[in-house]
């Protein structure tokens, strides 16, 4: 872990991003969140009180099956390789944010986790994703249901164009999850609420998705995808159309979500991935460089490359 | 001399006149002077100012002079001895015409012979006169214009404004057809309307347009209630080739855009709209041809003893048939504005395509798939060919569609051949229902264009 | 808070309903596949009804006949027939009846039936050609009447089939279709006339809609300023665009024959007609080709020191030409399919004679394919198809014309 030591001239910069995160969630969040203090401070002396990891091991966590595992994935588009060779697991008690500069593969991996890229004529995946010990892209999986366990937010609020509570029950309608209208109403109201809606959406729920404002839509899409009981939601830059209030509040919101679901967010934004998430991973033009604890991996990174992009060498 | 002489003498004039202007602003450049314009606007100006005002006055003066000369021959001694009766009248007037400009030998009519020469004399004047003025007017239009050419002179600007209003002459033109169009057919359905009261047109029941030649002519009272045309005409080209075109239409349209490979699309798309190409008499035709027995066979052979070989039926099908493309062109760029980030939405919640078609694009696309539905309408009930060619004459008001029934614009071709009696009701007629059919396609355009306005999602 | 149980995903009755939903998703898929085939299939029943009866249109029966001449009852000067009184000797030398007798002498009793008009124009061309023929005893391949030109072809009486069965008789190019006008006789008939004017009525069209359609659609994109005139300009052209084409045949019967008494059935007056109706395609196809040159080359051109006019003349129009052609093209092919407005402005007589000048009378292919539907005799129809095939042609390469123009001279700024 402290073999980094002699070969980072200037130790300062990535205290000052972890310094700015810290302070960064202070303020937006109105009080701490409960840090885990890093059983042994690194060589930089930098005690990573700021990131929020509720398991207190310091290595990786090797007993527990991981939700989704991701082997060998390479994407083709055309000729164009996009992915080449991405190895992952995603774990259903933690947020995992994959962090890189743009383009580097990062929302298309995602893509791949919900055979979203499936739509894409000139997309080809190789490689073996499973979901609970499932291969997603075997002729067994079905892909609807596939896609109804592992839900979706998009970067850009998309909302139909038709009411709140129609955006909302239109999952649980096509699935067939409800039995009547009572159920419906409460799958509605229930998926509202945990995405932070009910109170703003409950006298207005027959008004057009579309008349909210740009952070109520994004919540009303998490509404719709927490509506079919997913078990992982991806979400591809859900704050990076958001004005910074709201993205404070998507960023509770996913704090709040964490428990029950396997959460895997994509972010150009550096701090974001601090705050919210507890594993991460960094792409670069296709690759997978490094996974690790959130904390370590902006604090102490294994690879070069990690290392430069944190500290702002590149973008 | 002939206006054709005039107008070529014009023509000469003014290109004289350029060139003249032209050596003109070239020798001003030569001596020193800088000029505003090139030579050649000076030329151009120079020959519009001649050969424009020239031209306008003949425009004005070819019609009326025939007017004139018929009335200078009206009025001469020769003349005093024509019948009264126009129609006869008027023949022998236009065999004299003819002979004067020697397009026939003789007439019918012996005092067709005689007038002639007073004809041609009197054409000959007027042809004159009306060439003498045009050419005056060319030589005082140069004289003018050649007087201003020096080098101070903004002669590209005097031509971009002659050009200018050309430009907005030509835009005029469209307002001038609409105008001419609603007056002319609003002129002849009042002339109607005096003849038959506007209650019994629009309301009465039965269509059977006969009018008297002469007053004492049996059996000379006519009926012109046109409510059966106005349901022949929905019943064909409203519902039964809806029924044809609106489920293929759409249908195809989804097909193209969401399910085909995209290069069996590149394929499919022009076809489509080579059905839209086909001149509607081939669709008559084949609608009279082949279609109309089919339809009869299999309505007798279901038991329909009613069944006409001149069915609503065929003529429906098949106008269904060519309206086909016009749905599902307008679905299919409705569809497509749809954007994507929608369909991901839902397909990322686990809906099949199908699913996310009828539910979520469809919905979206719908303000532009029934504008396109009222424009399809729109066509169909203004189509001509088919309908007189495999629909019939018979004015029905039937629910049954292996019978005959009659359109509007059928009955528009059907009264207006023959005889052109222009004070009869019955071609009269002809134009209040041209009228109505006007007045109907307009509102629908506008209907449909205002439903894509008002309710279509911005996306931005 | 978990007040739902969660979704058992494997449940019996989970993967019915999934399966119910795929099922539902094949079904859609195959009922778009179905109607695009349907339509196809349409356009396919037509064009193969068509071809297949119209094919006959093109060949005719021809009948082996031997006539003797020095021994007919023919009234005939071999002199006269080279000099220019040619064409009226032969008009009266009697030369139908001549046939008729050597076609009863030959083939018995009925036999004239078997030879017509166009046997009679042939002998007459043959003759003016080879007046030496007057010497000798031939025998000519002459073409057969209409009935039995039908019967030929497997359509006709059977009498007269079995007539026919007794000759020698071939089928051969017909080149009267395309060379010969209007007739009452089906076996003379021919599209010539029809070509003709239909020739000159385009180009009245197209001279008039032309230009008066770019101009205004470079002043109403150009030049135009924001007003209620303006507005009250582009409402009109666009509902033009829309309104019937019979109207347009109103407006010309009403303005054009009876205000201004131009002549009838005229190619001036049809195309006077169709250049109203075809005028507000090309002003839309025009506003949308102007539209799409970026503005980058209009302020290039203002920024040398270029007029406004110059800017428009110089650069733009150029640029947007592909698309007004295109679009003109379209326009055109439209107007050359057109019937009803010509049919009000009086093009429904007969005419014989292909027009000289767009002030006589005439007549376009469809009127002339409707005019000939109407008919009785049994010949017309493969004549009347035989003409849709022409016409058809046209459109074909008219269409096929404007798209290889857009694809090859339309860019994508």
């Amino acid at each position: 872990m402290n073999d980094k030591t002699n070969l980072t001239p200037n130790p300062a910069p990535s205290t000052a991003i972890a310094a700015a995160a810290a302070k960064d969630q202070r303020e937006t969040m109105g009080g701490p969140v409960v840090p885990e203090p890093e059983t042994k401070a690194d060589s930089m002396g930098v005690h990573a009180t700021v990131f929020n990891d509720p398991d207190p091991s310091g290595s990786i966590d090797q007993d527990r099956t991981p939700k989704m595992t991701a082997r060998d994935i390479h994407v083709f588009y055309g000729d164009k390789e996009a992915l080449k060779g991405v190895d992952i697991d995603i774990h259903d008690d933690k947020v995992t944010a994959f962090i890189g500069p743009s383009g580097c593969g990062k929302s298309t991996f995602l893509r791949c986790l919900n055979r979203m890229n499936d739509t894409i004529p000139a997309a080809r995946v190789t490689g073996t994703i499973e979901l609970d010990g499932e291969n997603i892209n075997s002729a067994r999986m079905d892909v609807v249901q596939l896609r109804a366990r592992v839900g979706m937010v998009f970067q850009k609020p998309n909302p139909f164009p038709k009411s709140i509570y129609e955006n909302v029950a239109y999952g649980p309608r096509i699935h067939g999850l409800a039995q009547g209208k009572t159920e419906l109403d409460e799958i509605v109201e229930k998926s509202l609420r945990r995405a932070g809606l009910w109170d703003e959406a409950k006298d207005r729920l027959d008004e057009s998705g579309t008349a909210l404002s740009g952070g109520q839509q994004q919540r009303l899409c998490i509404a719709r995808a927490i509506a079919v009981d997913p078990e992982v939601i991806l979400m591809d830059e859900p704050c990076s159309a958001l004005d910074p209030i709201a993205t404070a509040k998507i960023e509770e919101l996913i704090h709040e979500l964490r428990g029950r679901y396997a959460i895997t967010i994509v972010t150009h934004n550096m701090q974001q991935a601090a705050r919210v998430s507890q594993r991460t991973a960094f792409f670069h033009l296709g690759e997978m460089v490094e996974y690790g604890k959130t904390s370590e991996i902006f604090t102490n990174p294994r690879e070069q490359r990690t290392q430069d992009y944190i500290t702002g060498r590149y973008g | 001399m002939s206006l054709t002489v005039a107008l070529v003498a014009i023509l000469v004039i003014a290109v004289a006149a350029g060139l003249f202007a032209r050596k003109r602003a070239n020798g001003l450049r030569g001596s020193g002077a800088r000029l505003n314009s090139l030579p050649n606007y000076h030329a151009g100006f120079v020959g519009l100012w001649t050969l424009l005002p020239a031209l306008l006055f003949l425009a004005i003066w070819t019609p009326i002079q025939g007017r004139l000369v018929d009335r200078a021959v009206l009025a001469s001694t020769a003349a005093q001895t024509l019948p009264d009766f126009a129609m006869t009248r008027d023949t022998i007037l236009a065999e004299a015409r003819n002979i004067a400009s020697g397009a026939i030998e003789a007439g019918f009519n012996p005092e067709s012979t005689a007038l002639a020469p007073v004809f041609a004399e009197a054409a000959a004047r007027y042809a004159a006169i009306g060439g003498g003025i045009t050419i005056l007017l060319a030589l005082l239009g140069g004289y003018w214009a050649l007087r201003r050419v020096n080098a101070d002179f903004r002669a590209r600007t005097g031509v971009e404004r002659v050009v200018l209003s050309l430009l907005v002459l030509a835009s005029l033109i469209a307002v001038l057809t609409t105008l001419g169009i609603v007056l002319s057919l609003l002129f002849e359905t009042l002339r109607f309307f005096r003849l038959v009261s506007p209650t019994e047109f629009l309301f009465g029941t039965t269509w059977s347009p006969q009018m008297a030649i002469r007053a004492d002519q049996a059996g000379s009272s006519g009926a012109f209630g046109s409510i059966p045309l106005f349901w022949g005409t929905a019943f064909i080209g409203a519902i039964i080739a809806m029924i044809v075109a609106i489920p293929l239409g759409l249908m195809s349209a989804i097909f193209l855009t969401q399910y085909a490979p995209h290069r069996l699309r590149a394929w499919l798309k022009p076809m489509l709209e080579i059905l839209a190409g086909v001149p509607t008499v081939v669709y008559g035709y084949f609608a009279a041809l082949t279609v109309a027995p089919l339809v009869r066979d299999f309505g007798i052979s279901i038991g329909v003893s009613s069944a006409s070989s001149e069915s609503a039926l065929a003529a429906g099908l098949v106008m269904g048939i060519m309206i086909i493309p016009f749905v599902s062109s307008m679905a299919d760029d409705s569809i497509a504005a749809v954007p994507q980030a929608m369909r991901d939405g839902s397909l990322a919640l686990g809906a099949t395509k199908s699913e996310t078609i009828k539910k979520v694009v469809l919905p979206a696309a719908l303000p532009g798939v029934v504008g396109g539905v009222l424009l399809a309408v729109s066509r169909a009930i203004g189509e001509t060919m088919i309908v007189v060619m495999a629909a019939g004459l018979a004015a029905n008001m039937t629910a049954n569609p292996f019978e005959s029934v009659t359109t509007v614009t059928t009955q528009i071709v059907q009264l207006l051949t023959g005889d052109q009696e222009f004070e009869s009701a019955k071609t009269l007629a002809a134009f209040a229902l041209g009228l109505a059919l006007f007045i109907i396609t307009l509102i629908l355009n506008l209907i449909a264009l205002s439903f894509v306005r008002k309710y279509r999602e911005a996306y931005e | 808070m978990n007040s739902r149980a969660p979704t058992r995903w494997t449940d019996g009755s989970m993967e019915r309903l999934v399966a119910k939903r795929y099922a539902a998703e094949r079904r859609f898929k195959f009922f778009g596949l179905a109607a695009v085939s349907l339509s196809m299939a349409f356009l396919a029943f037509l064009l193969i009804t068509m071809a297949w009866k119209g094919a006959g249109g093109f060949t005719r029966t021809e009948v082996k006949l031997s006539v003797d001449f020095p021994r007919s009852d023919l009234i005939l000067d071999p002199a006269a027939l080279k000099g220019p009184e040619s064409a009226k000797a032969i008009g009266a030398a009697g030369l139908d009846i001549m046939l008729e007798q050597a076609a009863v002498a030959q083939f018995g009793q009925g036999g004239g039936e078997l030879l017509g008009g166009a046997s009679v124009r042939t002998l007459g061309e043959r003759l003016i050609e080879d007046p030496d023929l007057l010497t000798r005893r031939v025998d000519l391949w002459l073409p057969a009447s209409s009935k039995a030109d039908v019967a030929g072809k497997g359509d006709g009486d059977p009498a007269i089939e079995a007539l026919l069965a007794k000759t020698d008789h071939r089928r051969r190019l017909n080149p009267t279709f395309l060379t010969s006008s209007d007739a009452t006789d089906a076996s003379v008939v021919g599209i010539w006339g029809a070509l003709k004017g239909t020739f000159l009525t385009i180009l009245v069209t197209m001279l008039l809609a032309f230009p008066i359609g770019v101009l205004s659609a470079l002043y109403l994109e150009e030049f135009a300023p924001r007003n209620r005139w303006t507005d009250l300009i582009e409402v009109s052209i666009n509902n033009l665009a829309a309104v019937p084409s019979i109207i347009f045949g109103l407006l010309g019967l009403a303005v054009f024959l009876n205000f201004m008494d131009l002549p009838r059935s005229a190619p001036l007056v049809g195309g006077l007609t169709l250049a109203l109706m075809t005028m507000p395609v090309i002003v839309i196809a025009g506003r949308n080709a102007i539209t799409s040159v970026p503005p980058s080359i209009r302020d290039a051109a203002l920024a040398v020191g270029a007029s406004k006019m110059q800017v428009v003349f110089h650069h733009v129009l150029p640029l947007a030409l592909p698309g007004i052609l295109t679009g003109t093209i379209i326009g055109m092919a439209r107007a050359l399919g057109e019937t009803a407005p010509l049919l009000m402005i009086g093009m429904r007589a007969f005419i014989a004679s292909p027009p000289g000048s767009i002030t006589e009378p005439a007549t376009v292919l469809p009127v002339q394919i409707f005019l000939w539907s109407d008919e009785v005799d049994r010949g017309f129809v493969e004549k009347t198809s035989a003409a849709i095939i022409v016409l058809l042609i046209f459109m074909l390469l008219m269409n096929g014309l404007a798209i290889y123009l857009r694809n090859r001279f339309e860019q994508r700024w």
